[in-house]
């Protein structure tokens, strides 16, 4: 008696769940279905959900219509992301040797100051680098934003891979130094491996937070250095029908965010929870 | 044994150490344990905090740059005109009600579903996948997204699907000038509820299962076992989750941005400063505003980054 209701109560949550999850998955599943119709089509009301479908909106998007190409921006996006995860990579690494395995004195405030300067609105230094810029010939230039989301997400980075590095017992390290491993074979043999998944879950967060900037990119870059969040926002109109356009023009700058994350979920919770999840 | 169950704290590292390596005492060797956090640590300190500095001195200088010749020391001048502005006034409520609202409801949901998500059934890996995908579209894109395919009066999924359901005589609202901030929380809030989610989710999993299963031999109903048990475990997660999402739904640009501009009470501190700076052309005013920003922010990372040391102790202990 209770076994089956204890069944059907097991039914329903999972029936809730798949739901639950269908709702949130609707926004997503109706843009990539709007990308694939007819400007006229996805411009209906009531929604013509079984319209035909057609490239388009991505034709359109790769500069059918207008000749503007999106591959300047795209790239832009992939330097300024692929560029500074590697400068996060090659700080945060060291530093959070030596605020684990190595402490410094006062480690703890040190690793605080970092994450203080998380919760410093990003908005609040915008004017000056803004300035300093424009003096230094870097406005509309890639590397500004490189050296921007670098800071952006180092923060987050050393506080990951932190975490990572104390996960290594002391006395292993002091076994190996008592059998006499130098520090290259220590970092190499030791701390690498532990080190490892680490490094994807912090490549992987700060890759997505870079690709998705648009604040600093919007007003400290033009036509050169413009990234495809920038793009995204130029394809709204105000006249003609444009929403398939937009669509397939979001799909595809979410593409590389959604393909990464889908293959590393596990490294994506780890990585938003500074590594406090393993 | 006697190692093993001391505290991993400073103190126990530096006396196991001290074991081993009493050469670390010399100034050389702090020197030598300083230089792998240094360049990160002046990274840091060049690109975040000189930048704030600048913004400080801009913020007592009349100065705006369609006025180059009445450029000079203003004094308070600036602080004066953003604090009587009743829309910056109105635009620190906007941000504090966006964020609360944004964080309580994402994480409310995101509670919601992690439990849902914490048992056993068919497609659970599908389901999870379906359920991060929010979080995983460009915050523009998503904007964008919620702006014109959903929200849209004339052609948008949510009138479309009340015409749908309700013929031609059903009602039409439009959105965003209707319930304008409550549409760009809804926007944010399924973004954000996957995020909330997956960290509540790494809790549950984390959940000693020997507990639940004693008290459940024990008799305790489900309610019970969520309410002495359960929540316990995930408080830590539980203020993880909400720190992290207002870190980053208080600094909210592109929603904002994208789906109202500003307009209809919407506008939040950074989009308030960037109007000022991009489109005002005011630095002084910008920058004072900048100031009164971090001020307010510093008040409530003072308290946040009291709940994260508190954790962070509790985690190395």
């Amino acid at each position: 008696m209770t076994g089956t209701r204890v069944r059907r109560t097991d039914t329903l949550l999972g029936l809730a769940a798949w739901l639950v999850g269908l709702l949130f998955l609707l926004p997503f599943a109706w843009m990539v279905l709007t990308s694939l119709h007819s400007e006229a089509d996805a411009a209906t009301n009531p929604p013509s959900v079984a319209a035909p479908l057609t490239l388009q909106g991505y034709r359109e998007f790769f500069g059918a219509g207008t000749g503007v190409s999106p591959w300047p921006p795209l790239v832009n996006s992939l330097t300024a992301s692929v560029l500074s995860t590697l400068l996060v990579l090659g700080l945060a690494t060291p530093a959070a040797y030596a605020l684990s395995v190595r402490p410094v004195r006062r480690w703890t405030d040190t690793l605080f100051f970092f994450l203080s300067t998380k919760m410093l609105p990003a908005v609040a230094g915008l004017l000056p680098l803004y300035l300093i810029a424009q003096n230094t010939g870097l406005l509309d230039n890639i590397w500004l934003l490189v050296i921007l989301y670098t800071s952006m997400n180092l923060p987050i980075a050393v506080w990951m891979m932190r975490s990572f590095l104390a996960e290594v017992p002391q006395e292993i390290l002091e076994a190996a130094a008592i059998d006499g491993a130098g520090l290259p074979t220590v970092l190499l043999r030791v701390l690498a491996p532990v080190a490892a998944p680490g490094l994807a879950a912090t490549a992987l967060i700060s890759f997505i937070f870079s690709w998705n900037e648009l604040l600093f990119a919007r007003v400290l870059t033009g036509v050169v250095a413009g990234t495809a969040p920038v793009f995204l926002t130029g394809f709204v109109t105000s006249q003609g029908l444009f929403l398939a356009k937009v669509c397939a023009a979001a799909v595809c700058v979410s593409l590389p965010v959604l393909v990464a994350g889908f293959a590393a979920q596990d490294k994506l919770v780890q990585g938003l929870s500074l590594g406090a999840v393993k | 044994m006697s190692t093993a169950s001391l505290p991993d704290s400073l103190e126990a590292r530096a006396l196991r150490r001290g074991r081993t390596a009493p050469a670390v005492r010399r100034p050389r060797g702090a020197w030598a344990r300083r230089a792998p956090l240094l360049p990160a640590l002046v990274f840091m300190i060049v690109v975040t905090q000189l930048p704030f500095l600048g913004t400080l001195a801009i913020s007592f200088m009349r100065w705006n740059a369609l006025d180059p010749a009445g450029r000079g020391f203003g004094g308070l001048a600036n602080y004066g005109h953003a604090l009587g502005d009743p829309a910056l006034r109105t635009s620190i409520l906007t941000t504090v009600e966006l964020t609360a609202t944004v964080v309580a409801v994402s994480l409310l949901l995101g509670l919601g579903t992690a439990l849902l998500l914490d048992r056993r059934f068919l497609g659970r890996g599908l389901v999870r996948t379906m359920m991060i995908t929010p979080f995983l579209v460009v915050p523009v894109a998503s904007a964008l997204l919620w702006k014109h395919a959903l929200y849209n009066a004339s052609y948008g999924l949510f009138d479309g699907l009340l015409t749908a359901v309700g013929g031609a005589g059903a009602p039409q609202p439009d959105w965003l000038s209707a319930v304008p901030l409550l549409a760009v929380e809804a926007s944010l809030v399924w973004q954000w509820t996957p995020f909330m989610m997956l960290i509540l989710l790494a809790g549950l999993q984390s959940r000693p299962a020997e507990a639940v299963e004693a008290a459940r031999v024990d008799g305790a109903s489900s309610w019970q076992i969520f309410r002495h048990l359960t929540l316990p475990h995930l408080r830590p997660y539980l203020e993880l989750a909400a720190l992290l999402g207002s870190i980053y739904v208080v600094q909210n640009f592109d929603a904002v941005f994208t789906l109202t501009s500003g307009g209809l009470g919407t506008a939040n501190l950074p989009y308030t400063v960037y109007r000022t700076f991009y489109d005002g052309h005011d630095y002084g005013l910008a920058s004072a505003e900048g100031v009164i920003v971090v001020a307010l922010t510093t008040v409530i990372a003072t308290l946040a980054l009291r709940t994260v040391l508190s954790l962070f102790r509790a985690e190395t202990r």
